[in-house]
Protein backbone atom coordinates (compact mmCIF):
# COMPACT_ATOMS: atom_id res chain seq x y z
CA UNK A 1 0.00 0.00 0.00
CA UNK A 2 1.00 3.00 -0.96
CA UNK A 3 1.87 6.26 1.51
CA UNK A 4 1.79 9.95 1.60
CA UNK A 5 5.96 9.97 1.02
CA UNK A 6 5.36 7.60 -1.91
CA UNK A 7 3.30 10.57 -3.31
CA UNK A 8 5.87 12.81 -2.03
CA UNK A 9 8.49 11.59 -4.38
CA UNK A 10 6.25 11.16 -7.39
CA UNK A 11 5.05 14.51 -7.16
CA UNK A 12 8.63 15.36 -7.09
CA UNK A 13 9.78 13.13 -10.12
CA UNK A 14 6.76 15.20 -12.29
CA UNK A 15 8.11 18.29 -10.86
CA UNK A 16 11.70 17.85 -12.34
CA UNK A 17 10.34 17.14 -15.56
CA UNK A 18 11.42 13.29 -15.36
CA UNK A 19 8.73 11.58 -17.81
CA UNK A 20 10.48 8.18 -18.41
CA UNK A 21 11.31 5.98 -15.28
CA UNK A 22 12.71 2.27 -15.31
CA UNK A 23 12.41 0.07 -11.95
CA UNK A 24 13.41 -3.18 -10.91
CA UNK A 25 11.25 -4.03 -7.39
CA UNK A 26 12.26 -3.84 -4.05
CA UNK A 27 10.04 -4.43 -1.19
CA UNK A 28 10.45 -0.79 0.05
CA UNK A 29 10.02 0.51 -3.22
CA UNK A 30 6.55 -1.05 -3.54
CA UNK A 31 4.59 2.10 -2.99
CA UNK A 32 6.50 4.10 -5.14
CA UNK A 33 5.63 1.42 -8.37
CA UNK A 34 2.33 1.53 -7.40
CA UNK A 35 1.93 5.31 -8.22
CA UNK A 36 3.88 5.29 -10.75
CA UNK A 37 1.84 2.85 -12.72
CA UNK A 38 -1.11 4.99 -11.99
CA UNK A 39 0.68 8.15 -13.20
CA UNK A 40 -0.10 9.56 -17.02
CA UNK A 41 3.17 12.08 -17.03
CA UNK A 42 5.72 8.96 -16.40
CA UNK A 43 6.45 6.13 -18.94
CA UNK A 44 7.36 3.59 -16.97
CA UNK A 45 9.04 0.65 -18.14
CA UNK A 46 10.22 -1.82 -15.60
CA UNK A 47 13.68 -4.05 -16.02
CA UNK A 48 14.57 -7.32 -16.05
CA UNK A 49 18.17 -6.25 -14.33
CA UNK A 50 19.86 -2.89 -14.01
CA UNK A 51 22.20 -2.63 -16.31
CA UNK A 52 19.37 -3.13 -18.97
CA UNK A 53 18.00 -0.40 -17.00
CA UNK A 54 20.97 1.79 -17.78
CA UNK A 55 20.86 1.29 -20.87
CA UNK A 56 16.84 1.78 -21.14
CA UNK A 57 17.55 5.45 -19.61
CA UNK A 58 20.84 6.86 -21.46
CA UNK A 59 18.54 5.68 -24.69
CA UNK A 60 15.33 7.78 -23.24
CA UNK A 61 17.52 10.88 -22.83
CA UNK A 62 18.59 10.89 -26.20
CA UNK A 63 15.33 10.60 -27.21
CA UNK A 64 14.90 13.85 -25.65
CA UNK A 65 12.84 12.34 -21.84
CA UNK A 66 14.31 12.78 -19.01
CA UNK A 67 15.05 10.15 -17.30
CA UNK A 68 15.56 8.25 -13.56
CA UNK A 69 16.07 4.63 -12.06
CA UNK A 70 14.65 2.78 -9.35
CA UNK A 71 16.42 0.11 -7.94
CA UNK A 72 17.98 -1.56 -4.77
CA UNK A 73 21.26 -1.08 -3.42
CA UNK A 74 22.48 -4.96 -3.94
CA UNK A 75 22.10 -4.12 -8.07
CA UNK A 76 25.48 -1.79 -7.19
CA UNK A 77 27.02 -5.06 -7.71
CA UNK A 78 25.12 -5.67 -11.07
CA UNK A 79 25.92 -2.11 -12.67
CA UNK A 80 29.73 -0.66 -12.04
CA UNK A 81 30.81 -1.17 -15.82
CA UNK A 82 27.14 0.77 -17.21
CA UNK A 83 27.89 3.46 -14.87
CA UNK A 84 31.46 3.61 -15.85
CA UNK A 85 31.78 3.15 -19.72
CA UNK A 86 28.09 4.52 -20.45
CA UNK A 87 26.36 6.70 -17.64
CA UNK A 88 29.53 8.80 -17.05
CA UNK A 89 31.91 8.21 -20.16
CA UNK A 90 28.92 9.61 -22.05
CA UNK A 91 27.86 12.55 -19.28
CA UNK A 92 24.47 11.01 -19.28
CA UNK A 93 22.24 12.89 -16.00
CA UNK A 94 20.49 9.87 -14.28
CA UNK A 95 19.11 10.05 -10.52
CA UNK A 96 18.92 6.46 -9.12
CA UNK A 97 16.52 6.09 -6.43
CA UNK A 98 18.12 3.32 -4.36
CA UNK A 99 16.47 0.92 -1.54
CA UNK A 100 19.38 0.78 0.77
CA UNK A 101 18.52 -2.58 2.29
CA UNK A 102 21.14 -4.48 4.93
CA UNK A 103 20.61 -1.41 7.44
CA UNK A 104 19.65 -1.08 10.86
CA UNK A 105 15.92 -2.44 11.06
CA UNK A 106 16.94 -5.14 8.06
CA UNK A 107 15.02 -8.66 8.75
CA UNK A 108 17.44 -10.60 5.96
CA UNK A 109 20.45 -11.21 7.09
CA UNK A 110 22.27 -11.66 3.53
CA UNK A 111 21.10 -8.05 2.41
CA UNK A 112 23.71 -6.51 4.77
CA UNK A 113 26.75 -8.12 3.08
CA UNK A 114 26.00 -5.37 -0.09
CA UNK A 115 24.82 -3.22 2.66
CA UNK A 116 28.45 -2.90 3.72
CA UNK A 117 30.06 -2.20 0.09
CA UNK A 118 27.18 0.42 -0.88
CA UNK A 119 28.74 3.58 -0.57
CA UNK A 120 32.12 2.15 -0.92
CA UNK A 121 31.22 1.24 -4.38
CA UNK A 122 29.09 4.87 -5.31
CA UNK A 123 32.37 6.78 -3.38
CA UNK A 124 34.63 4.78 -5.93
CA UNK A 125 33.17 5.71 -8.55
CA UNK A 126 32.83 9.31 -7.55
CA UNK A 127 29.10 9.52 -7.79
CA UNK A 128 27.07 12.11 -5.50
CA UNK A 129 25.20 10.18 -2.81
CA UNK A 130 22.66 11.20 -0.25
CA UNK A 131 21.26 9.05 2.24
CA UNK A 132 17.84 9.01 3.59
CA UNK A 133 17.85 8.14 6.94
CA UNK A 134 14.85 10.53 8.47
CA UNK A 135 11.97 10.71 6.21
CA UNK A 136 11.82 14.62 6.76
CA UNK A 137 15.18 14.31 4.57
CA UNK A 138 12.84 14.00 1.61
CA UNK A 139 12.33 17.40 1.26
CA UNK A 140 15.89 17.05 -0.36
CA UNK A 141 14.55 15.52 -3.22
CA UNK A 142 13.76 17.46 -5.54
CA UNK A 143 17.23 19.33 -5.24
CA UNK A 144 18.86 16.11 -5.69
CA UNK A 145 17.31 15.57 -9.01
CA UNK A 146 17.72 19.00 -10.33
CA UNK A 147 21.43 18.61 -9.06
CA UNK A 148 21.93 15.33 -11.25
CA UNK A 149 20.30 16.76 -14.84
CA UNK A 150 22.40 20.35 -13.97
CA UNK A 151 25.76 18.36 -13.48
CA UNK A 152 25.34 15.63 -16.36
CA UNK A 153 26.11 12.96 -13.79
CA UNK A 154 24.64 9.88 -11.96
CA UNK A 155 23.26 10.88 -8.69
CA UNK A 156 22.71 7.85 -5.58
CA UNK A 157 19.44 8.30 -3.16
CA UNK A 158 19.79 5.83 -0.68
CA UNK A 159 16.44 5.10 1.08
CA UNK A 160 17.24 2.55 4.27
CA UNK A 161 14.60 0.90 6.44
CA UNK A 162 14.38 3.55 9.07
CA UNK A 163 13.40 6.21 6.41
CA UNK A 164 11.08 3.78 4.70
CA UNK A 165 9.12 2.66 8.51
CA UNK A 166 8.98 6.55 9.47
CA UNK A 167 7.48 7.37 6.54
CA UNK A 168 4.71 4.46 6.74
CA UNK B 1 28.87 -13.25 -46.29
CA UNK B 2 31.25 -11.00 -42.77
CA UNK B 3 29.67 -8.77 -40.79
CA UNK B 4 31.28 -5.72 -42.91
CA UNK B 5 29.74 -7.15 -46.08
CA UNK B 6 26.42 -7.03 -44.82
CA UNK B 7 26.78 -3.85 -42.98
CA UNK B 8 28.08 -2.17 -46.61
CA UNK B 9 24.33 -3.20 -47.94
CA UNK B 10 22.92 -1.28 -45.17
CA UNK B 11 24.20 1.88 -45.98
CA UNK B 12 21.50 3.24 -48.34
CA UNK B 13 18.73 1.24 -46.17
CA UNK B 14 19.62 2.62 -42.96
CA UNK B 15 20.03 6.39 -44.34
CA UNK B 16 16.94 7.97 -42.56
CA UNK B 17 17.16 6.06 -39.29
CA UNK B 18 18.74 6.49 -35.72
CA UNK B 19 21.06 3.72 -35.29
CA UNK B 20 22.38 2.71 -32.20
CA UNK B 21 25.50 0.63 -33.03
CA UNK B 22 27.36 -2.61 -30.79
CA UNK B 23 30.43 -2.34 -28.76
CA UNK B 24 34.01 -2.79 -30.88
CA UNK B 25 33.69 -4.47 -34.42
CA UNK B 26 30.82 -3.91 -35.30
CA UNK B 27 30.42 -0.22 -34.07
CA UNK B 28 34.47 0.51 -35.95
CA UNK B 29 33.30 -1.07 -38.86
CA UNK B 30 29.94 1.11 -39.16
CA UNK B 31 32.40 3.86 -38.44
CA UNK B 32 34.68 3.18 -41.11
CA UNK B 33 32.10 2.35 -43.72
CA UNK B 34 29.81 5.10 -43.43
CA UNK B 35 30.29 7.85 -40.00
CA UNK B 36 27.54 10.03 -40.03
CA UNK B 37 25.60 11.89 -37.58
CA UNK B 38 22.80 9.18 -37.24
CA UNK B 39 25.04 6.89 -35.55
CA UNK B 40 25.45 6.65 -32.02
CA UNK B 41 28.42 4.11 -31.48
CA UNK B 42 28.93 2.19 -27.82
CA UNK B 43 32.41 2.59 -26.89
CA UNK B 44 31.71 0.42 -24.25
CA UNK B 45 29.28 -1.61 -22.22
CA UNK B 46 29.01 -4.70 -23.89
CA UNK B 47 25.12 -5.66 -23.83
CA UNK B 48 23.11 -2.77 -24.19
CA UNK B 49 22.75 -1.56 -27.76
CA UNK B 50 19.51 -3.51 -27.66
CA UNK B 51 17.89 -1.53 -24.69
CA UNK B 52 19.21 1.52 -25.37
CA UNK B 53 17.56 1.44 -28.57
CA UNK B 54 14.58 0.45 -26.84
CA UNK B 55 15.05 3.82 -24.46
CA UNK B 56 15.63 5.85 -27.56
CA UNK B 57 12.44 4.00 -29.84
CA UNK B 58 10.28 4.74 -26.57
CA UNK B 59 10.80 8.56 -26.38
CA UNK B 60 11.03 9.89 -29.80
CA UNK B 61 9.04 9.54 -33.06
CA UNK B 62 11.91 8.44 -35.18
CA UNK B 63 12.94 5.57 -36.57
CA UNK B 64 15.45 3.65 -34.56
CA UNK B 65 17.73 0.43 -35.74
CA UNK B 66 19.96 -1.06 -32.83
CA UNK B 67 22.65 -2.97 -34.53
CA UNK B 68 23.52 -5.83 -32.40
CA UNK B 69 25.72 -8.95 -32.19
CA UNK B 70 24.29 -13.03 -31.21
CA UNK B 71 27.24 -12.18 -28.14
CA UNK B 72 25.73 -9.08 -26.75
CA UNK B 73 22.30 -10.03 -27.05
CA UNK B 74 23.34 -13.08 -25.17
CA UNK B 75 24.87 -11.19 -22.26
CA UNK B 76 21.25 -9.00 -21.99
CA UNK B 77 18.55 -11.80 -23.65
CA UNK B 78 15.93 -10.52 -21.02
CA UNK B 79 15.64 -7.32 -23.01
CA UNK B 80 13.76 -8.92 -25.45
CA UNK B 81 11.33 -9.87 -22.74
CA UNK B 82 11.24 -5.80 -22.07
CA UNK B 83 11.22 -5.17 -25.93
CA UNK B 84 8.01 -7.59 -26.27
CA UNK B 85 5.98 -6.15 -23.33
CA UNK B 86 6.86 -2.23 -24.90
CA UNK B 87 6.85 -2.74 -28.40
CA UNK B 88 7.75 0.63 -30.09
CA UNK B 89 6.31 0.88 -33.43
CA UNK B 90 9.62 2.58 -34.83
CA UNK B 91 12.18 0.04 -33.61
CA UNK B 92 14.11 -2.60 -35.38
CA UNK B 93 16.12 -4.81 -33.60
CA UNK B 94 18.83 -6.11 -36.45
CA UNK B 95 20.99 -8.95 -34.47
CA UNK B 96 23.94 -10.25 -36.57
CA UNK B 97 24.35 -13.79 -35.66
CA UNK B 98 27.63 -14.67 -36.94
CA UNK B 99 27.77 -17.40 -33.99
CA UNK B 100 31.05 -15.90 -32.34
CA UNK B 101 32.46 -13.13 -30.29
CA UNK B 102 33.72 -11.29 -33.06
CA UNK B 103 35.64 -8.43 -31.21
CA UNK B 104 37.32 -10.77 -28.72
CA UNK B 105 39.24 -13.21 -31.55
CA UNK B 106 36.22 -15.05 -33.03
CA UNK B 107 35.72 -17.53 -30.11
CA UNK B 108 32.36 -19.32 -30.54
CA UNK B 109 29.02 -18.42 -29.07
CA UNK B 110 26.33 -20.74 -28.22
CA UNK B 111 23.83 -19.13 -30.80
CA UNK B 112 26.47 -20.57 -32.90
CA UNK B 113 25.43 -24.08 -31.73
CA UNK B 114 22.07 -24.97 -30.18
CA UNK B 115 20.63 -21.66 -29.55
CA UNK B 116 18.03 -20.07 -31.93
CA UNK B 117 18.16 -16.53 -30.73
CA UNK B 118 15.12 -16.15 -33.85
CA UNK B 119 12.83 -18.44 -31.08
CA UNK B 120 13.97 -16.64 -28.07
CA UNK B 121 12.47 -13.57 -29.31
CA UNK B 122 9.41 -15.11 -30.48
CA UNK B 123 9.59 -17.14 -26.79
CA UNK B 124 10.10 -13.63 -25.30
CA UNK B 125 6.62 -12.43 -27.30
CA UNK B 126 7.69 -10.31 -29.74
CA UNK B 127 5.49 -10.49 -32.78
CA UNK B 128 7.76 -9.50 -35.77
CA UNK B 129 10.45 -11.91 -35.77
CA UNK B 130 12.40 -12.56 -39.29
CA UNK B 131 15.62 -14.86 -39.91
CA UNK B 132 17.38 -14.46 -42.80
CA UNK B 133 20.66 -14.81 -44.13
CA UNK B 134 23.55 -11.69 -44.77
CA UNK B 135 22.74 -11.04 -48.61
CA UNK B 136 18.75 -10.98 -47.64
CA UNK B 137 19.67 -8.79 -44.83
CA UNK B 138 18.97 -5.11 -46.27
CA UNK B 139 15.90 -6.28 -48.02
CA UNK B 140 14.76 -7.89 -44.41
CA UNK B 141 15.50 -4.14 -42.75
CA UNK B 142 14.13 -2.54 -45.63
CA UNK B 143 10.52 -4.04 -45.31
CA UNK B 144 10.83 -4.21 -41.25
CA UNK B 145 10.95 -0.13 -41.91
CA UNK B 146 8.09 -0.08 -44.38
CA UNK B 147 5.96 -2.25 -42.40
CA UNK B 148 6.11 -0.32 -39.53
CA UNK B 149 5.98 -3.16 -36.59
CA UNK B 150 8.96 -3.45 -33.91
CA UNK B 151 10.81 -6.17 -35.88
CA UNK B 152 13.29 -8.55 -34.48
CA UNK B 153 16.01 -9.45 -37.25
CA UNK B 154 18.34 -12.49 -37.02
CA UNK B 155 21.11 -12.19 -40.24
CA UNK B 156 23.15 -15.38 -39.82
CA UNK B 157 26.34 -14.58 -41.14
CA UNK B 158 30.23 -15.70 -41.45
CA UNK B 159 32.29 -14.67 -38.35
CA UNK B 160 35.13 -12.75 -38.95
CA UNK B 161 36.26 -8.90 -39.14
CA UNK B 162 37.53 -6.47 -41.53
CA UNK B 163 40.88 -4.46 -40.54
CA UNK B 164 39.51 -1.17 -39.63
CA UNK B 165 41.24 1.17 -36.79
CA UNK B 166 40.01 2.08 -33.74
CA UNK B 167 36.99 4.86 -33.15
CA UNK B 168 38.95 7.98 -32.19
CA UNK B 169 35.83 10.17 -31.64
CA UNK B 170 35.51 11.49 -27.99
CA UNK B 171 32.42 9.89 -26.39
CA UNK B 172 30.47 13.54 -25.54
CA UNK B 173 31.54 14.48 -28.68
CA UNK B 174 29.31 10.71 -30.24
CA UNK B 175 26.45 11.60 -27.72
CA UNK B 176 26.09 15.65 -28.46
CA UNK B 177 25.92 15.10 -32.60
CA UNK B 178 23.66 12.11 -32.33
CA UNK B 179 21.00 14.09 -30.10
CA UNK B 180 21.23 16.84 -32.69
CA UNK B 181 20.32 14.47 -35.34
CA UNK B 182 17.42 13.42 -32.74
CA UNK B 183 16.28 16.73 -32.53
CA UNK B 184 16.78 17.77 -35.98
CA UNK B 185 13.37 18.50 -37.75
CA UNK B 186 12.72 16.09 -40.69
Amino acid sequence: MANPIDQKIINDLIANQINFVTSVPCKQLAGVIEILDETDEIQHVPSNKEDEGMGLCAGAYMGGARACILMQNTALGVVVNSLATLIQFYQIPLPMLISYRGEVGEPVACQVEMALHTKAILNQLHIPTYHFHQPEQVRELGGILNHAFMSSKPVAILADATFWKGAA
Amino acid sequence: MKRYDVLKTLTPVLKDSLVVCNIGAPSQELFALNDNVNNFYMLGTMGLASSIGLGLALTQDKQVVSIDGDGSILTNMATLATMANNPPDNFVLLIVDNGSYGSTGDQPTYAGRKTSLSAVARACGCEHVVECSGPETADAVKSALSVGKMTVIVSKCASGNAKVPVIDMNPIVIRERFMSAVQAKE
